[in-house]
């Protein structure tokens, strides 16, 4: 038997997660205070995830930089593929905020979406 | 000009809450009053995630929680000036503002919310030596840059506390293509939430110096790199633990400080603790028709709690502008804190006014494991909670219900403390 102690990052109490493994495979969660912590201890062990956030370059509108995000957590081993994605692309106002700026990023199956609207 | 019922000072999250809840409380007239471009204050440069996990129970972005609110306040048609910096509150509720189409020009209001939030610790405050060469950024000012203007402020950074603008920037300067040396935080513990320890310097293998600090900047005109050194119990930096760390910018989130200057200009009485004016439980001010909230009042770390403190604030104000009757009240209840709690919001209550449970915020002054926090009324011990970890970097909460504060006879004062078991 295992243990990993995590810090649960699902919301900003950061519960301190203690995870009990056995080849690999979760046994236990403990420390979470509520169903976020177990989901995010049991994909930590085993295949860690993150929302990626960053800007892309709008041309024409009333600002010159658009905030955007993956629509849900891509795994972290894709977050500079999906950054390198990002950097390439620029859009033209006017942007609805939940707009899909980027589909599929980084053959993640997952959009990149706008934070915001510009007009 | 026109006047208000109420005048808001400040388009952030503290202000597009209070407005929206002061007129959902059936107040006429609100006029937000925004120095930037546009409203939604800091939200708008926070482009991570993690807002709004309390209050709409989903995981968003900075401008997409101003976006629900700024949508919700055009929804209910509250007036707004942009480009708009108050310079003047008077003790009788005139406001005076500038701006470029109306010049200088003054609002009689018949209640102000204070909701200017708050502003990063400079360099000049935190004694470091060397030459003023380019290169030295507070956080936010380098967060605003990259996110909102573009700029990428450097390529080889060094971060002096880790407050959680730092540990956010440190994230994002990683992503962008910079490389992050390393985070110094001159206390013993982290100034920022865990999560963003975790998700932004341990995912990205960036060091988290405790207990150190930047004693010397190197470079005339452009940073040319730091030095770095172990301080001793008393922040004393320990002779021989000096690092030289090569790198061409320094950012600084070494403390975020309430925005006050506006609120001493009118008399407004202010907690020396947290650089924010005292308040009642109705975050009335020691003006009478002066309220604040967000983080004018005190720094938060989550932006919903910013949110429900300035809902409570502007409701709190619509009544006021219904019903003041000028009288004044019995002579409020003291709330104090006591042990490792370093301050409370609010400081009076006037215990026969309350119609809902009372919410004491405050902070603790250390690191404390298996702590419990206590409240008593005058003697008697109401609450006990057993908390496994306390840090100073996290807002704490307790809430006392009504019954408990009016059923006590001739209560004087409530007393929150923070003891190791």
């Amino acid at each position: 038997m295992e243990k990993r102690e995590l810090i649960c990052i699902g919301c900003p109490m950061g519960c301190m997660l203690e995870v009990t493994l056995d080849n690999g495979d979760v046994v236990s969660v403990e420390g979470n205070t509520c169903k976020m912590g177990d989901t995010y201890a049991r994909k930590e062990v085993t295949n860690p995830t993150r929302i990626v956030t960053s800007t892309v370059v709008v041309d024409g509108g009333t600002s010159t930089r658009l905030p955007v995000k993956t629509a849900c957590d891509v795994p972290k081993s894709a977050i500079f593929d999906v950054m390198e994605q990002i950097n390439r692309t620029h859009v033209n106002s006017p942007v609805k905020i939940g707009e899909v700026v980027i589909a599929n990023t980084a053959g993640t199956g997952v959009d990149v979406i706008a934070t915001r609207s510009v007009s | 000009m026109k006047s208000y019922d109420i005048v808001i000072v400040g388009g952030g999250p503290a202000g597009l809450a209070a407005a929206i809840s002061a007129t959902n409380a059936g107040c006429g007239s609100c006029l937000i009053l925004e120095r930037d471009r546009e409203l939604g204050g800091i939200l708008n440069q926070c482009i991570h995630n993690g807002f709004g996990l309390h209050t709409f129970k989903e995981e968003l972005t900075g401008p997409e929680y101003a976006s629900r609110y700024i949508e919700r306040a055009m929804e209910l048609g509250i007036e707004y000036r942009l480009g708009t910096m108050v310079i003047d509150i008077s003790k009788d509720l005139v406001v005076t503002a500038i701006n470029r189409e109306d010049g200088c020009f003054t609002i009689p209001a018949k209640a102000v919310i204070l909701a200017m939030g708050c502003r990063e610790r400079p360099r000049g405050a935190l004694n470091i030596p060397g030459y003023r060469p380019a290169g030295i950024f507070s956080a936010g000012t380098a967060q605003r840059l990259v996110n909102m203007e573009g700029y990428l402020p450097g390529k080889k950074i060094v971060i002096l506390g880790s407050g959680d603008i730092g540990l956010i920037m440190a994230r994002r300067m990683t992503l962008e293509g910079a490389s992050v040396e390393c985070v110094a935080e001159l206390m013993p513990y982290s100034g920022g939430l865990k999560r963003n320890i975790v998700q932004c310097l341990d995912d990205y293998g960036i060091p988290l110096l405790l207990s150190h600090t930047v004693t010397d900047i190197a470079g005339r005109d452009r940073v040319e790199g730091v030095t770095i050194a172990q301080v001793d119990e008393h922040m004393k930096p320990v002779a021989g633990t000096e690092v030289y760390y090569e790198c061409d910018t320094l950012m600084l989130s070494t403390g975020l400080i309430p925005e006050n200057e506006l609120s001493r200009a009118a008399g407004v009485e202010m907690n020396p603790v947290t650089n924010g004016p005292l308040v009642s439980e109705t975050f009335e001010t020691s003006i009478p028709g002066i309220f604040a909230c967000g983080n004018v009042l005190h720094v938060h770390d989550l932006v919903d709690f910013v949110s429900e403190e300035a809902q409570s604030a502007g409701r709190y104000a619509a009544e006021h502008v219904r019903h003041n009757t000028g009288e004044k009240t019995a002579e409020p209840v003291t709330v104090s804190a006591h042990g490792g709690a370093r301050y409370t919001v609010p400081n009076t209550v006037n215990v026969k006014k309350i119609n809902a449970p009372l919410t004491i915020r405050f902070r603790v002054d250390n690191v404390y494991k298996d702590a419990g926090i206590d409240v008593y009324l005058d003697d008697e011990r109401v609450l006990h909670l057993k908390k496994r970890i306390l840090a100073p970097g996290e807002m704490e909460q307790v809430t006392l219900r009504k019954e408990w504060l009016q059923s006590k006879q001739d209560l004087r004062n409530i007393r929150v403390c923070v003891e190791r078991e």
